[in-house]
This record gives C-alpha cells, sequence and structure tokens, in this order.
C-alpha cells in the first residue's frame, strides 16, 4: 500500500514538473557516423524533423521556428595576437579559451533576432555572439563581453576555417511541420562525438527541443597513423625513418646508371 | 585527388605534393644539397602549420640524402671517419634543437624564431654564395685562371688542441672545430626542419678545408643520420611527423633528385654556385618580407589540447 503510494506521488510530481507540452519534436539525421577516411574533403549532414502533436488531433501552429545548435568536442585553443616589435611581427599578446566547442554551427530558418527576444537569445546561448566562450584571463575563467577583441578575431578565424557557422538560412521548412537542416562539416573536422540540439519556438517563446547526436571518427590508415603517432610516438618515429630510408635506398637502386 | 593527412588533419592535393617533392628534389640533386630550406616554407605555404612541416620534413630529407650518400659512397668519396666525428657532436645538437623546438611551441614563439632564423641564415649564406659566384664569374669572362683564392693555408683552426687525422679526405686538424661544426648544424637542422647541408659543405671547405672530392658525400652521410634521428626524436616527443605526407615527399623527392644530379653535371661548379647563392637569398628575403610587412591578420589560433 505505501509502495503504491509512493509511486503515485511520484508519477504526479513528474507530471507537475513537466510544462504541458501541445508538440514533440521527432528528428532523423542521415549519418550518425562520419566516417573521414583518406578521401575525406568534408560532409554535409542532413537532418530531417516533423513537428508532431503531443496528443491525436491536438491543434498544430503554422507559425513555427527552428534554431539547430551543433556543437563539436570541446577543445582548449590559444589566440595570439601580433604586434610591431623593433619593426617586426611578433606574438605579444595570448588568450586561451578554455573548453570550448571545436565545432559550432548555429542553424536557423530565419535571424535569430527575428525568431525571438535578444534576452531569450542570450540566455539559450542562441548564435555565435550568445554562445559562451570561457577564456582564461589572468588567474580567472571567464566571458567577456560580445566585442572583446580576442574574441571576436576568435569567432572570425573559425568561421573563415569552416568551423563555426551562423546561418539563417541553414533549415527548410519542406511544409508548414516539416523541416530539414543541412549540417556542414569542414575537411578538417575534429573527430569525437557532436552533438544537435534543436529548439522550436512558436511566437517568439520556446516551444520544445529535441537532440540527437553524431560521431565523426577516423577509419583506415588514417585512424591507424593517427594513433600510433600518438600513442606509440618511439615506434612510429623509427618506422617513419625506416621508410625514409627504404624509399632512399629503392631510389638509389632504381636510377643506378652503372 | 585530394588526400587526407592524417598528423597535419587536413586533406592536401596529392599530385601537388608529390610535384613539390619532384621539383625541390630536381634543385637538391642539382646543387647537392637537401632541399629542407626550400621545401618547409612551401609546406607552410600551402596550409600546413610550421611545425607539422618542420618536424615531416626531417624524414624527407632523410630518405633524399640516403640516396645521395648511397651514391657517393660507392665513388668511395664519403670520408666516414670524420662523418662519424661530426655525428657524434650533431646527435647532441640535434637532441638540443628538439628540446628547443619543443619550449618556443608552448611559449608561441615557434614562427618566429623559424622566420627569423631563416632571414639571418639564407640571406647572409645567399649573400657570401652570390658574391664568390659572381667573382668566379668575372673571372672566367676574364679568362684568368679559374682557381679559387687561397687564403693561408693555416688559420686559428689549425692551433687547436686534440688534433685527428682523417685519411679519406687527407686532412689533419683538431676535433674540437669538427665537434662545434656537428652541434651547430644538428642544432639548427632540428629547430628549422634543414638538413643544413648548404651550411655544412661551405663550413667543411673554409674551416676544415676538407677537399671536394669528399666534402658533399661527407656532408650527405651527416644529413642522413642527423635527419633520420631527428624524425625520431620529433615522432617521440612532439608526435608532429606526418607519415603519409613524408611519403608523398620522398617518393616524388627520390625521382627529381635524379634528373637534377644529371643537369647539375653538365653545368661549371661556380655558375652552380651562383645559382644556388641567388635562390637562397630570394627564400630569406620572402622570409623578411613576412615578419616586416604587416600580416593580413594579425590574430592566429592554435590547437593546446582536448579535454
Amino acid at each position: 500500500m505505501h509502495r503504491l503510494a509512493a509511486i503515485a506521488a511520484i508519477l504526479a510530481c513528474a507530471a507537475a514538473l513537466s510544462p504541458a507540452r501541445a508538440e514533440n519534436l521527432v528528428l532523423s539525421l542521415s549519418t550518425h557516423r562520419v566516417a573521414v577516411t583518406s578521401s575525406f574533403v568534408g560532409a554535409d549532414l542532413v537532418l530531417f524533423g516533423t513537428v508532431e502533436p503531443d496528443a491525436p488531433r491536438a491543434a498544430l501552429r503554422n507559425n513555427y521556428d527552428i534554431v539547430a545548435t551543433v556543437s563539436g568536442p570541446r577543445a582548449t585553443l590559444r589566440t595570439r595576437r601580433k604586434a610591431r616589435v623593433l619593426g617586426i611581427w611578433v606574438n605579444v599578446d595570448t588568450r586561451e579559451f578554455i573548453r570550448v566547442p571545436s565545432y559550432l554551427a548555429v542553424l536557423s530558418n530565419r535571424p535569430v533576432a527575428d525568431i525571438t527576444s535578444a534576452e531569450t537569445a542570450r540566455r539559450m546561448q542562441l548564435g555565435l555572439n550568445q554562445v559562451i566562450l570561457t577564456q582564461r584571463i589572468g588567474a580567472d575563467f571567464a566571458d567577456t563581453v560580445p566585442d572583446d577583441p580576442f574574441r571576436v578575431n576568435y569567432i572570425n578565424l573559425k568561421k573563415e576555417a569552416g568551423h563555426y557557422r551562423e546561418m539563417s538560412n541553414g533549415v527548410t521548412f519542406l511544409t508548414p511541420t516539416v523541416f530539414r537542416v543541412a549540417i556542414p562539416l569542414p575537411a578538417d573536422v575534429v573527430t569525437g562525438g557532436y552533438s544537435v540540439d534543436v529548439k522550436l519556438f512558436a511566437d517568439g517563446k520556446l516551444v520544445t527541443r529535441n537532440n540527437t547526436a553524431l560521431e565523426v571518427i577516423k577509419t583506415g590508415i588514417e585512424q591507424y597513423v593517427f594513433e600510433a603517432s600518438q600513442h606509440h610516438g618511439l615506434v612510429y618515429g623509427i618506422v617513419a625513418a625506416m621508410m625514409a630510408l627504404f624509399i632512399g635506398w629503392a631510389g638509389s637502386v632504381v636510377f643506378r646508371r652503372d | 585527388m585530394q588526400i587526407y593527412l592524417p598528423i597535419a588533419d587536413l586533406p592536401v592535393n596529392i599530385f601537388l605534393v608529390f610535384g613539390m617533392g619532384l621539383t625541390i628534389g630536381f634543385i637538391s640533386g642539382m646543387f647537392g644539397i637537401g632541399g629542407g630550406f626550400l621545401m618547409t616554407p612551401l609546406l607552410i605555404f600551402i596550409g600546413i602549420s610550421p611545425a607539422v612541416a618542420v618536424a615531416s620534413v626531417t624524414s624527407h630529407i632523410a630518405a633524399s640524402s640516403f640516396t645521395g650518400a648511397i651514391n657517393y659512397w660507392r665513388k668511395r668519396a664519403v670520408d666516414i671517419s670524420l662523418a662519424l666525428m661530426l655525428l657524434a657532436a650533431g646527435i647532441v645538437g640535434t637532441a638540443a634543437g628538439v628540446w628547443l623546438f619543443t619550449v618556443l611551441r608552448a611559449i608561441d614563439q615557434l614562427d618566429l624564431v623559424i622566420g627569423l632564423s631563416y632571414v639571418t641564415l639564407l640571406t647572409t649564406v645567399g649573400a657570401l654564395m652570390i658574391n664568390e659566384g659572381v667573382q668566379a664569374e668575372l673571372r672566367a669572362r676574364r679568362g684568368g685562371p679559374g682557381t679559387l683564392r687561397r687564403p693561408g693555408s693555416h688559420t686559428f683552426v689549425h692551433g687547436l688542441p686534440l688534433k685527428m687525422r682523417f685519411k679519406r679526405s687527407k686532412i689533419y686538424v683538431s676535433v674540437i672545430p669538427v665537434w662545434g661544426i656537428g652541434f651547430m648544424i644538428g642544432f639548427i637542422g632540428a629547430v628549422l626542419g634543414i638538413g643544413g647541408g648548404f651550411l655544412l659543405v661551405p663550413m667543411l671547405i673554409y674551416f676544415l678545408r676538407v677537399p671536394t672530392a669528399t666534402v658533399i658525400g661527407t656532408s650527405m652521410v651527416m644529413t642522413l643520420i642527423t635527419m633520420t634521428s631527428a624524425t625520431v626524436m620529433h615522432a617521440a616527443t612532439n608526435h608532429l611527423v606526418d607519415a603519409v605526407l613524408a611519403l608523398i615527399l620522398m617518393v616524388g623527392g627520390v625521382i627529381g633528385a635524379q634528373f637534377g644530379a644529371h643537369t647539375g653535371q653538365r653545368m661549371r661548379a661556380e655558375r652552380l654556385r651562383l645559382l644556388l647563392g641567388l635562390l637562397v637569398f630570394m627564400v630569406g628575403m620572402r622570409f623578411a618580407y613576412e615578419l616586416v610587412v604587416q600580416p593580413n591578420e594579425l590574430y592566429s589560433i592554435r590547437m593546446v589540447g582536448f579535454d
């Protein structure tokens, strides 16, 4: 009797906590595993999604907005600034970005500013200017104001490399409730786990969210060579040196003229 | 055809890299040098990080100098005892160079030091070679004897203790300058990703009076062993040797070197040295330009690590 009462209480709590949802997001990624092979030159992934009514015959609206955030493995990156010292250009100042996404794409069907309020965008980190990028500044760890020169230049460099993107045409609605998200991965994509977080907005308010994930892995010879170089450096070096000697020897034999 | 480089982490056109190997190989075969001082900047130019470029080029030079060393060995043009003495200090220099490379990378000044060293070394050596080449050319025009000036056969080098006889080269010198030269070449080679042949050959000629018959072969053996050990050390400490990149480069390089050597043999030694001097000087000026002119992008990013 006690046990039943406890379960009932938990269920009641759960029902009270979860917001009354009117819609569900159903997502399907074209592939969950991207293999970096010797011919890898980047990839374009496609994510399909539909907005489903929570209960049968529940009303659906027709003014949905989607913001999808794809973020790659976290890494620590150092940004350096050059200045002229004694007539030559030297790195004079550095700032470390701690555990920031190595890849970040904010994709939406129209500019985030039109979808929701600036306050919501900031709170939900919708956009490259809104995302939190922790820096080590002296002994402190903090994000700075969006127009901090290191932050601005860091984002610009990552954008140029295709690692960071913000595309207000990255999401296409095929019907008012079916959408497609194009996720471009550059050729020098970092291997590891990527998370895809999709948020559904209507009338500037978050309706629901859902997420999925994908993995970028090196395969075949690339994987083998990379692993060997990182974990068995000495053996790798000896093999590389032997390879050099072999090629050199082969050259002298093949082209021997006497 | 694109191929993905596992350590450099970017795709490159396989024919472009092969072509670079071929071209630099041609130049290296023609002048009897390793060509690292040309290859490393070229790799940086196509987008490979300076650290990976330096580390990978060491194995490329190892391959091309092995081909050269075998050819000179067959002609009995290698002074093995001199090479071994240079190497004893060369290995120590290489280890010190790999250590400095690691430190400079950690404090974000590797690119600067590589740039500055290239400017200083290449412009100086280039200017000296041009000067000598022009004078030789003028002498040849005047129809005078083509002999090089031979300043007093004894310099301060010959006053040093610990003398040793190097039979194949027919010289009797102190091992102190030999060790000094060996250490310097090993050190410079590891930090800058150059074999140092274009520095070693003139040093051996001017300081030790090594005859031209054995100087290139001996220099090749020295380059071969310092670069082979630099490959192993770079791979073991910095994990930056891209074997796929190195393989494409060395296949191109070894082929190119054969054609280069053929062309080089049909040219006069003085003219060859003048051309090499011009080439060395131009590469040095290119680096100077990069250091002095304001770069388009003042900021740069380097990956420190994953969490």
